[in-house]
């Protein structure tokens, strides 16, 4: 918000104290610019060789095997979108209808105890969540049929709720900005709850739904350690259908978090893993530009606010 | 169907999904300290590992997870809390405050792991800090920058116009009134902020796997310069590479750092409720 004014005429000099502390205020705001570059500045340094010394078309080829020099991407970026999509496919849904039930719905005294909740779920380590995956998830995943445990869609499923306290929160908002005149008006002409819900606020509120779900793929996509844990770290491309959720897959952040420890620093290795990171910063850099742009950057920052 | 069964039927639907978004959460932190909360007691609060870690307790987890959450908070209260000052209170409708606003939700936005790279290109190897605390609690504090700064920026719009004009109109100058009437009164919303983002910031594992974490010291650390265990890496480390690990304490290790981060969430909720209720403008 901008609270700029022009003095008064007789405003009191500042003293140079209240000069360098100003001085600072500016430049630590201009600290955060300068974070984002210095992060894409050494992400490109150290990711760079990754474009330049490998063949585009072995780059985006079928085998990531670093060990005998395969740096094929296109499993990790198979099971990326997988679990992705997977999660995406499960949280969209619960989030919004959630968020439904909580702005519509529930009664006050119920909201007052779900929301906190929310942000307690919010508050759960990833590793804490891939851990319980891990032990209790994935045994449960393969009674049910699955040759193993460990497939993306375990992940997905732990992506979803995890992703699911930003999608509430901001789809929460979104249906609260819609104006109660538009509610009484459907409602005075006859129309009943839900034909109000369903054809008059989630209309209304559909922009601010879009970028819920926008940042809630921006969440799972750079999740890690759940991934880590639960999605069998196996970095081939499952076959095309259904069962594909169902297979072991391994995903960008992963890769990074379990290969890093391992290699030689400076090697090809080294610079593929940090290439890694430089796609998906510019994946979710995109993700939020956009989101921004669709909402203007206040109400995309505004709605992340407080649970992130 | 006539459109009053469709209504009954849709408030239902939602309210079945309701329950399927919720009851899980709840299951989960049920299932967790009823599986944990056997393996905790005394000595595994306050033992070193002993055994190849399958036996003893966690402590020098729990004190690097402390350490390290203190250290992000010296990185990145200072400056995101006078970010958030210059967004509120000077930055004017142009295009260098529109950067800023974009480099926040970008920062927001950015992957845990890819923070966890640039704290090993940036601190550890340029810098030369080495894995070590100093490196760890530099990655963390950028990393919870972005929440910090817009909570606390929240905190202090919601300070009346008013206050400002009066204290001004008495003759104090832009940062006095900042300094002494602002700031006050939104020291609590600040709080909040804060407090959350060091709640995320004490379960990350992926910024610390290459910046800070030790699979296992035999001392405590001495110096910022020295490499710590902290409680996520140890949970990491304790449930995939050690094989033969009891479960018992996996759970107990979990429960430890869930209780910690939860902790410090409802702290942060509670500050603000309380907050809320005795607001007096």
């Amino acid at each position: 918000m901008t609270t700029a004014q022009t003095p008064p005429p007789s405003a009191p000099s500042r003293r140079p104290g209240e000069i360098a502390i100003e001085a600072l205020i500016v430049l630590a705001g201009a600290s955060t610019v300068i974070i984002v570059a210095l992060i894409f500045i050494f992400l490109l340094r150290e990711g760079i060789n990754t474009f330049l010394d490998i063949p585009l078309r072995q780059l985006f080829g079928e085998r990531w095997y670093p060990i005998e020099g395969y740096y094929g991407l296109l499993p990790l970026l198979v099971g990326t979108a997988l679990v992705t999509v997977g999660a995406v496919i499960i949280a969209v849904p619960l989030g919004i209808v959630a968020a439904i039930y909580l702005g519509e719905i529930a009664p006050t005294w119920l909201r007052e105890i779900l929301k906190p909740l929310i942000e307690i779920l919010a508050g759960i380590p990833s590793i804490v969540l891939g851990f319980l995956g891990w032990v209790a998830l994935a045994p449960i995943i393969q009674n049910l049929g699955a040759p193993t445990g460990l497939t993306a869609f375990t992940g997905s499923l732990l992506l979803a709720y995890m992703s699911l306290p930003t999608i509430i929160s901001i789809s929460e908002d979104a249906l609260y900005a819609v104006p109660k005149e538009y509610r009484d008006g459907s409602l005075a002409i006859g129309a009943t709850q839900w034909q109000t819900i369903w054809r008059v606020v989630l209309p209304a509120a559909r922009s601010g739904l879009v970028i819920a779900v926008m940042l809630g793929i921006g969440r799972v996509i750079g999740e890690t350690m759940a991934v880590l844990l639960v999605t069998g770290n196996a970095a081939n491309i499952p076959a095309f259908g259904p069962g594909m959720f169902f297979s072991p897959v391994r995903t960008m952040t992963a890769t990074i978090a379990a290969e890093m420890g391992e290699v030689a620093q400076g090697s090809l290795h080294y610079n593929v893993l940090f290439g890694i990171g430089l796609i998906l910063f510019l994946i979710t850099f995109t993700v939020n530009w956009l989101a921004a742009r669709l909402v203007g950057v206040n109400g995309a920052r505004r709605s992340r606010g407080g649970l992130l | 169907m006539s459109r009053q069964q469709t209504q009954r039927l849709a408030v239902i639907a939602i309210t079945a999904v309701a329950v399927l978004v919720f009851v899980p959460v709840l299951a989960v932190i049920l299932y967790l300290i009823i599986s944990g909360i056997g393996a905790i007691n005394w000595e595994f609060l306050t033992a070193m590992p002993s055994n190849g870690m399958k036996e003893g307790g966690i402590m020098p987890a729990i004190l690097g997870t402390l350490i390290l959450t203190f250290g992000t908070a010296i990185v990145s209260m200072p400056v995101s809390i006078l970010a958030a000052i210059y967004l509120a209170e000077y930055a004017k409708d142009n295009r260098l405050t529109r950067t800023i606003r974009m480099a926040i939700v970008n920062l927001a936005g950015i992957p845990s792991i890819v923070y966890g790279l640039f704290g090993l290109g940036a601190f550890v190897l340029a810098a030369q800090f080495g894995t070590s605390i100093l490196a760890g609690a530099l990655t963390l504090g950028i990393m919870t920058m972005p929440v910090v700064i817009s909570t606390a920026e929240e905190a202090i719009n919601a300070v009346p116009q008013q206050f400002r004009t009066v204290s001004q109109s008495l003759g104090a100058t832009k940062w006095q009134t900042i300094r002494h009437q602002v700031l006050p009164h939104a020291l609590p919303g600040i709080l909040t902020g804060m407090i959350l983002g060091l709640s995320r910031a004490a379960g990350e594992t992926a910024p610390i796997l290459f910046t800070v974490a030790a699979f296992y010291v035999p001392t405590l650390p001495s110096s910022i310069f020295d490499q710590t265990m902290a409680l996520p890496y140890h949970l990491y480390v304790i449930s995939t590479q050690v094989p033969g690990m009891p479960l018992s304490i996996q759970y107990g290790t979990a429960l430890v750092l869930l209780m910690i981060t939860l902790t410090l969430t409802l702290l942060a909720t509670g500050v603000r409720t309380s907050v809320r209720r005795r607001r007096d403008w």
